[in-house]
């Protein structure tokens, strides 16, 4: 299960629980740099659970308890001295349901960087044309920069979200589900622009499509009942799976 | 039925009708060396009229694996079930295709050979060989077991030096009396085709790995 590809994240023996509740059993998973890592498995397996781990979302969740280390290139998240905001800026997060913030969309990709003390105004333009590029949405915004994201389609709306991740320079992408709210067309432009991201950043996403997980993703984590069941790479746990659970699941007899 | 059972219920269905296409397409050879053992021009006739229902057997067992990556997008142990009955079934149509070629021949031979020639009984010895192969690799297949694979794989040896020793008995045959030629090549046409079948056998045998483990002839598919 040892990734060649340099871990830019490495969690080891990760456990936490929501209360009483044993979200994640002991899970060991190396993120490769630059690569699409995809998180699959069935509602309340524990993949959402670990991918908020990654940037210490679930911080905010009252009752939970986590064991075990997380290592972000080497430091460790959980350490006093992570500063919180600097590891979500360096670990950015894209949700299922796009959020924008109910301002432009110049606002939408600046309101990062300004949090992190960026002020020139051509620095912060600059910023904003290599995000939304990068994003593959300057074309079509590039015209109505000041006009409300709020009118952008649900497609338009998520790559924005990507773009205002990007803002803020993050070296991975953490993506929960990002296209199921979409319809098939704004779909397949956010996976285009996830393979191009990946050439420069390092992206884990949750999914429950499978094809998507064997489109996109170079490796492939199967999560169930809080556990990692196999990971490896994407070509083999889709053709020749080593474990008859995640067998069942990728064809579709349970889940 | 729920969407998964009809999906296991489809790919039931297509094994079924590789096993079934199987046993006719090694039921066509079988015939095929029957009548030439018998001689029976009328028995090879229904042979050449039989190759129809093999190929339509191919037509259907292609039209469910492509119905199947059609509407199931099939992954792991389902897509290398499919992917190998879309393989195999091209090597059993040929099987089928050989049995056929032979009973054309048999008309003509049965005019220029003597019965009981020692020459037709060793063909018809190699045949039964293919034949066996035949039915060892759709077994092999079904029960999806290596070993028996690599029996098949092993026992064309067999196949391919009895038609090296019948070519040779043949060309000494020519060698000694250039007018039977015709009789000659009739004959080597025959064996030809049934080495063909020991190969087409071997190759159903080659997918029992794939089908296991995703490598064929020892090497990653994906």
């Amino acid at each position: 299960m040892e990734n060649t590809n340099v871990p830019v994240i490495s969690a080891k023996d990760l456990n936490l629980w929501y209360g009483d509740f044993k979200a994640l059993k002991s899970i060991s998973l190396d993120v490769g740099e630059r690569e699409i890592t995809a998180l699959i498995g069935p509602s309340g397996c524990g993949k959402s659970t670990f991918l908020k781990t990654l940037n210490r979302m679930n911080d905010l969740v009252p009752g939970v308890r986590i064991e075990g280390d997380v290592r972000l290139k080497g430091e460790d998240i959980f350490a006093r001295e992570m500063e919180l905001t600097d590891l979500r800026r360096r670990v950015g997060m894209v949700f299922q349901k796009a959020n924008p913030f109910p301002m432009s969309i110049y606002d939408n990709i600046t309101y990062g960087p300004k949090l992190h003390g960026v002020r020139n105004k051509a620095e912060l333009d600059e910023l904003v044309e290599s995000s939304l590029r990068g994003a593959a949405l300057w074309d079509e915004v590039k015209d109505r920069l000041k006009k409300s994201a709020l009118g952008l389609s649900g497609g338009q709306q998520q790559r924005l979200c990507i773009a205002r991740a990007l803002a803020v320079k993050p070296e991975v992408l953490l993506m929960d589900e990002p296209t199921s709210a979409l319809d098939p067309g704004s779909t397949m432009k956010v996976e285009e622009l996830m393979n191009e991201l990946k050439k420069n950043y390092t992206v884990v996403i949750v999914t429950h499509n499978m094809q998507q997980a064997a489109r996109i993703s170079d490796r492939t984590a199967f999560f169930l009942l809080g556990e990692l069941v196999e990971v490896g790479p994407t070509n083999q746990i889709f053709s020749t799976p080593r474990d008859k659970r995640t067998e069942d699941y990728i064809s579709g007899r349970f889940g | 039925m729920s969407i998964r059972k009809q999906y296991d219920s489809d790919l039931e269905a297509l094994k079924t009708a590789l096993v079934e296409m199987g046993q006719n397409a090694a039921e066509a050879v079988e015939n095929a060396l029957e009548a030439l053992c018998t001689a029976d021009t009328a028995a090879a006739q229904k042979i050449v009229q039989g190759d129809d229902r093999i190929n339509n057997m191919e037509r259907d067992i292609e039209h469910r694996c492509m119905a199947l990556l059609l509407r199931q997008q099939p992954v792991a142990g389902d897509l290398r079930h499919i992917s190998t009955a879309m393989k195999v079934v091209t090597d059993i149509e040929r099987m089928g295709d050989h049995a056929s070629d032979i009973a054309e021949i048999i008309p003509h031979l049965v005019t220029v050979r003597k019965e009981r020639d020692p020459a037709v009984s060793q063909a018809i010895a190699m045949g039964r060989k293919a034949y066996q192969m035949i039915l060892d690799a759709m077994d092999a297949l079904t029960a999806e077991d290596e070993i028996a694979a690599r029996r098949v794989i092993a026992a064309d040896d067999a196949v391919d030096y009895d038609f090296n020793a019948i070519k040779h008995t043949l060309a000494q045959e020519i060698a000694a009396d250039p007018a039977k030629v015709d009789a000659a090549l009739d004959l080597l046409m025959v064996i030809k085709y049934l080495e063909r079948i020991g190969d087409h056998a071997v190759n159903v045998a080659e997918w029992v790995q794939f089908v296991r483990t995703g490598r064929y002839k020892d090497e990653s598919m994906f």
